[in-house]
């Protein structure tokens, strides 16, 4: 890893930027049909504000599981990055995953938090974050040795490009406002499980072939 | 105990289910502990085949399974009772309304002998979620049956793009005699 972008910022050293401009940047620089699993709430809307890509999926329920499901689509196709999105209310209901990713080490893996301290979407109630708990630390703790909050925008967009050159899983924290997402996602599970499997040329038909000359 | 639960050809369950996973290309397995998988499980560590994974929470292990799934990688959540008991928002809202054939392989625990208080009340609740989740599940009794249930839902939860539900019966696992370690036999 990149030493001199692997800062040891801690939460409060850091700026406060947005969501929406921070999921375009990171969409901007996906050219390889990249997977992107964005988390429930306002984190799947910028994502699906920011260009709905096949590849993209979007989380309508399941606070805590974006990152095991990214890890998952990682276990499946090795030679695919994959991105997970999480909100900070999301990653502290299901903190175990980071030690299960450090413990799988997928080569593929890069996990990004947005951290705005609070529970935007139910009425702003305050995070755990927003007193002081460090996700960066905690995932440090777990055994994610490349874990990192961004500075600002342009180390964000470094760390992506580090992210997509990595062999190791990156986790990394934004600290983001809370302005409201730029968009909202489309609700219709089945259709978007679909297109994203479509989006990493998976078939379906297999399934029904298990079957084959039954009625 | 006179009775043994083993097949024509001298197999346990644990071995049936490890060749039924192969047939169907399974090859992601997820569990967290159970006393009564445990031959299961270090059958599934020893043999390459499969990718062997045990995360902190059966959540996770849920969303490990429905990402792989996406991927185009064949999985399995391994659990107990309790296990189950923490999944219903997992299951209602992901592998529900994605369509995703999430299968389960559940060891019942907290009935038919089972001592520990917390099990026996948490097993009460595992068939009326099941049931209001409206998943199919069907528990496996016999040996000579674990081939035939586990095989057909297996079939069944793909081609149906829905989630399924084994339930390992302590009729079947509680009955299996296993030589202990260093002991001797007669």
């Amino acid at each position: 890893m990149h030493d001199a972008l692997m800062s040891s910022l801690r939460r409060d050293e850091v700026s406060v930027m947005n969501r929406s401009d921070l999921t375009r940047r990171l969409v901007a620089r996906l050219a390889h049909e990249e997977a992107v699993i964005g988390g429930i709430g306002h984190t799947h809307f910028d994502l699906w504000a920011a260009g709905q890509r096949p590849q993209n999926f979007y989380m309508l329920g399941t606070m805590g599981l974006a990152i095991p499901i990214a890890l998952g689509v990682a276990l499946a196709q090795p030679e695919r990055k994959v991105f997970a999105l999480e909100g900070d209310g999301s990653l502290l209901m299901q903190l175990g995953v980071l030690g299960t990713v450090a413990t799988v080490r997928p080569a593929n893996l890069v996990a990004i938090v947005w951290d705005n301290g609070s529970y935007q979407i139910t009425g702003g109630q305050p995070t755990l974050t927003a007193n002081g708990v460090d996700l960066v630390a905690m995932a440090k703790g777990a055994g994610l040795a490349h874990s990192v909050w961004a500075r600002d925008e342009a180390h964000f967009e470094a760390l992506i490009g580090l992210g997509l050159q990595a062999r190791e899983p990156l986790f990394i924290c934004a600290r983001t406002d809370n302005a409201p997402p730029a968009g909202v996602t489309e609700r219709d599970a089945a259709k978007i499980r679909s297109r994203f499997m479509e989006g990493l040329q998976v078939s379906t038909r297999g399934n029904q072939q298990t079957c084959a000359g039954a009625a | 105990m006179s009775t043994t639960t083993a097949g024509p050809s001298g197999e346990t369950w644990d071995q049936t289910l490890v060749r039924v996973f192969k047939a169907h290309e399974i090859r992601l397995i997820t569990y967290v502990p159970d006393k009564v998988l445990a031959p299961l499980i270090r059958l599934l560590h020893e043999d390459p085949y499969f990718t062997v994974i045990c995360p902190a929470r059966e959540e996770e292990a849920v969303g490990i399974v429905t990402g792989a799934y996406m991927g185009g990688l064949r999985g399995i959540v391994l659990m107990q009772t309790s296990g189950f008991a923490t999944l219903p928002n997992a299951l209602a809202s992901l592998t529900l309304p994605y369509q995703i054939p999430l299968l389960m392989l559940i060891s019942e625990r907290g009935t038919l002998g089972d001592f520990q208080l917390g099990q026996v009340m948490v097993c009460r609740t595992m068939r009326p979620i099941l049931n209001a989740l409206n998943m199919e599940h069907y528990a496996i009794e016999r040996q000579e049956d674990v081939e035939f249930i586990a095989d057909r839902m297996i079939k069944q939860a793909y081609a149906t793009q829905a989630g399924a539900a084994m339930i390992l019966s302590p009729l079947l696992t509680g009955r299996v005699q296993r030589p202990q370690p260093g002991a001797r036999h007669a």
